[in-house]
This record gives structure tokens, sequence and C-alpha cells, in this order.
């Protein structure tokens, strides 16, 4: 079970670094809704011996909400925005992928020596969390557009939510969809912000957002 | 004797064999575009035509010019005879041959960009400048690659390190292999070996005022090396090392075939990169190896 659930964890941290290098908007938002699709698997996998309902419907929510719902807002979002590929960004694609496979590396030593508990130590849980978040930051100081940000941020969150499955027994169902449909909701007005920007500023680009206007 | 005869026939080999792989990839690509293409032996042609010709040289041009692609092809053919063929072993072997392999893979280069510039032509130098700064990101990848082997079966001896398969890096090993393999033989989407644009060549451009018998030196160089990455990436994926020695043959050499199907696959269906996207795809290769590393690394760990 480990196995397997190391090399989930392992291809979410190699979707981390595809978003980090990609330059054109649809793969990193496909890369971003798979790396949530990979994630919304895994309470299903560490649960195998006792599934119940609400474990499998924090799975399906996840992967629908993830794989579905908010890359089809981020990519009507872009459409109405007319971009297509990040051009100028602040930290550029070769660098950022260094960040980011040194902050994946340093999460993987770095979680050797964190305290865990006896069942999560064979695990990749914490190091991809961190190399999730690592990532999330990267994305989001380092590029310029709009969307690019979103996406960011959305790894972020999967870097959360791939810490909070280290608490599976102890998080309500409450909580969990809680968190779900908050990024939902999130997305959703970020969508009707980055229209709004494109309709101000006629662009996206977040650096044009500094200087103020009538 | 038995030592000698085995030598001839190792040396027989690559010499022969090592042109057939750029006539695969032809067929391939011919193949896929729905051409009847050239001839699988058609480098072998070339070469026998290239041979026979004369030689121009440039009245600027050093003996180096001739020295440069002597020097580079026996490069090429000792580090072949380094590289062990599965049960076979390697016609020559001691600790530390991994280091001598890359450091004669590295002189082949030099040799090449050093001939290159003999004719002082301007053209030849960007070339050749080309070829060297896209070394300096593949060397890192096949460094790292190396360094994960090491680590995965603590040895420094190509035969030992090439036994076993990689383990559970093995998937990464072995596309960052693939990507160095292409970077390294100026397969298309770093370089387009049929290209006879100024702007776009990196190693055509290189071999621009080379004739008759040190261009077929070049050509063959080149096609052995081919070989030499295809085989080390068979051999450091599959476990070779531990199968009879008939099996091992077999499956050495439909590996090596499939690669070799794979780089003409690769050449029709994709288009050569930009020259700045170019970095970040060899950046990619360097952190798909350093990857294996870390696996092989933590595995061993455990």
């Amino acid at each position: 079970m480990s196995g397997t659930l190391n090399l989930l964890i392992g291809l979410a941290m190699g979707l981390n670094l595809i978003a980090l290098g990609s330059s054109r908007l649809p793969s990193l938002i496909r890369a971003m809704s798979l790396q949530g699709v990979l994630l919304g698997m895994m309470p299903l996998l560490m649960e195998h011996e006792r599934l119940d309902w609400r474990v499998i419907l924090v799975a399906l929510a996840t992967m629908a909400g993830k794989g579905v719902v908010i890359p089809t807002l981020l990519r009507r979002a872009m459409r109405a925005a007319n971009i297509e590929r990040e051009i100028q960004p602040f930290i550029g694609f070769v660098p950022s992928l260094l960040l980011g496979a040194g902050g994946t590396i340093a999460a993987v030593a770095l979680a050797r020596g964190l305290p865990l508990l006896p069942e999560h130590v064979g695990t990749l849980l914490v190091p991809g969390s961190l190399a999730a978040i690592l990532t999330g930051f990267i994305l989001l100081i380092g590029r310029a557009k709009a969307i690019s940000q979103v996406c960011g941020y959305l790894i972020l969150e999967n870097g959360i939510y791939l810490f909070g499955l280290l608490l599976i027994h102890s998080t309500p169902l409450l909580v969990e969809s809680g968190i779900l449909l908050d990024v939902t909701v999130g997305v959703f007005i970020i969508g009707i912000i980055v229209d709004r920007i494109q309709r101000a500023f006629d662009s996206l680009d977040t650096r044009k957002l500094t200087t103020l206007r009538e | 004797m038995n030592l000698i005869l085995d030598l001839i026939l190792r040396l027989a080999m690559w010499l022969l064999l090592a042109p057939l792989l750029p006539g695969i990839i032809n067929k391939v690509k011919a193949w896929v575009a729905g051409r009847r293409g050239p001839p699988v032996l058609q480098l072998y042609y070339d070469l026998a035509k290239l041979w026979r010709k004369g030689v121009v040289m440039s009245t600027l041009a050093s003996p180096g010019f001739i020295i440069g692609p002597a020097v580079g092809w026996v490069a090429l053919l000792s580090a072949a005879l380094l590289m062990p063929l599965g049960p076979a072993g390697s016609a020559v072997s001691f600790r530390g041959d991994v280091l001598l392999l890359i450091y004669l893979l590295a002189l082949a280069r030099f040799c090449t960009a050093w001939a290159a510039m003999e004719t002082g032509s301007a053209f030849e130098g960007m070339g050749s400048a080309r070829e060297v700064s896209y070394a300096v990101l593949t060397e890192a990848a096949i460094i790292a690659a190396v360094l994960s082997l090491i680590v995965h079966t603590s040895s420094v001896t190509l035969i030992t390190m090439l036994a076993p398969s990689a383990g559970a890096g093995a998937a990464l090993l072995a596309a960052g292999l693939f990507t160095v393999l292409l970077a390294e033989n100026c397969r298309v989407p770093f370089d387009d070996p049929n290209t006879h644009l100024e702007l776009t060549m990196i190693h055509e451009a290189m071999i621009l005022d080379h004739s008759g018998p040190p261009l077929a030196a070049i050509l063959h160089g080149a096609s052995i090396k081919l070989l030499l990455f295809a085989v080390l990436l068979v051999q450091a994926v599959l476990p070779i090392g531990e199968m009879s020695p008939l099996a091992a043959a077999g499956v050495l050499a439909g590996g090596v075939l499939t690669v070799t199907v794979g780089v003409g696959l690769v050449e029709s269906l994709l288009a050569r990169l930009a020259f700045r996207r170019v970095p970040l795809l060899l950046t990619t290769a360097f952190l798909l190896c350093l990857f294996a590393l870390l696996v092989a690394w933590k595995g061993g760990a455990k």
C-alpha cells in the first residue's frame, strides 16, 4: 500500500515540476487538475481496508471538484481573457524549475528529521505536501499572469490537503467538504475577478495592477 | 589468444553494427511519413564513398584538422570498448572506469569542436559554441545518472554498475537518459540531422568543411556514439548482466532496436525546439536523473 501511495505522491511531485516548467496556461491547468485527481485518490488507498461512505464521498468530491469543476472554471476565465501563455514571468522557467527541484529535495531530506507517527514514517506524505506548498509559493511569486497565480494558489492548497491526509481519522467530514467548497467558490470568484481585470486593464498582467488609475 | 579474439570480435561488432542505427532511424522516419526512404545500409555506402575520396584542406588549417576527427573516433571507440555487454563483460575493466568513459566522450567532443574551428569559418565556430554549451547541461545529467547508478549498486565499475536494473528510479533514469541520448547525438528536439540551414544546425555546422576520410571518421564516430548511448540506456534500465548469455544478447538487441525506433518516432512526431527552450528540456533531463539519484539514495537508506 505504501508503495502505491509513494508512487502517487512521486507523480504529484513530478506534476509540480511540470507546472513550474510549462509556459502555456492550458498545460499548467492540466498539471494542476491532474495533481488534484491524484490527491483525491489517496484517501481511498490509505483507507482501503475499512472504507466507509464518508471517505468515498470526500474522495469523489475532491476528484470531481479539483479535476473537473475548477479546471473548467479556469479554462472559461482563460478563454474570456483571451490569453494562452505566460510570456515574461518574474522568475524564469529554468530558475523556477531548479528552485522547485531544490525545494523537493530539501523537503525529502527535511522530512526524515521530523518526529512522525510510526505509520507515516515510510510514506512521502510530508515531503510531498512541503514540495507542493513550495511549488505553489514559487508560482504565486514568480508568475505575472493572474491565472498562473491562481494555479499556484491551487497547488499550494493541494499541498495543504496532502498534509491534512495525515489527520484523516480525526478530521470530520464537515471540515473536508467545507475546505473543498471554499476552494471552489474561491476559484469561481477569481474567475469573475479575472474577467473584471481584463475589462478594466486590457491585460491580466498583475504588474499593471500596481499603478493607480482614475 | 582467446583475449585477442574477444577483442577483435568486440571491435568488429561496434564498428560494423554502429552505422546500422542511423539507417533504422531514417527508415522509421520514412515509414511514418509514408515514403520509401533510403536503404537501411545507406550510411555504409556513404562511408565507403567518403573513404575513397580525397581530402580538401584549407590552407589555413593546421594538422589538427585531420588529427581532431582521428582522435575523436579513437576516443569514441575506446569508450565503446569500456562499455560492458551484458554477461560478456567488457574488454577492459577496472575500478572507476566509468569516469574514463565520461572523459573519453568529452575528449571526442573537444576534438570535433577543435577540428571544426581549424578552418576559421564563422559557421563552424557558431556550431562548436552551440555544441559545447549544450554539452554543459547534458554532462550534468549524465553525471547525475551515473551517480544514481553508483549509489544504487555502491560500485564504481561499469560491469557491476550496469548489471542489475536501476530499481525504483528506473523509469526516471530511462526518461532522463533518453533525453540525454537525443541531445548528445544531435537528434530532433535539439538539432535536426537533416537540416542545412545555417541558423539552426549544430552538429552539421561543425563538419561543414570536412571531406573524405576525416568526414567518414566523424560520421562513423557519431554512429558509434549513438549505439553507445543506446546500449548504456538499455543496460542501465534492464538487468541484462544477470541474464543467461543468449537471453541477454536477445534483450540487448531488442532494447537497442526499441530505443532506435523510439528516436525515429520522436523525430517524426516532434518539431525541433526553439533555441531558448532547449535549456529548459535539458534541465528537465538533469532533474529526471537527479530524482533517480534521490530515489536510489532514499531507497538504499531504508
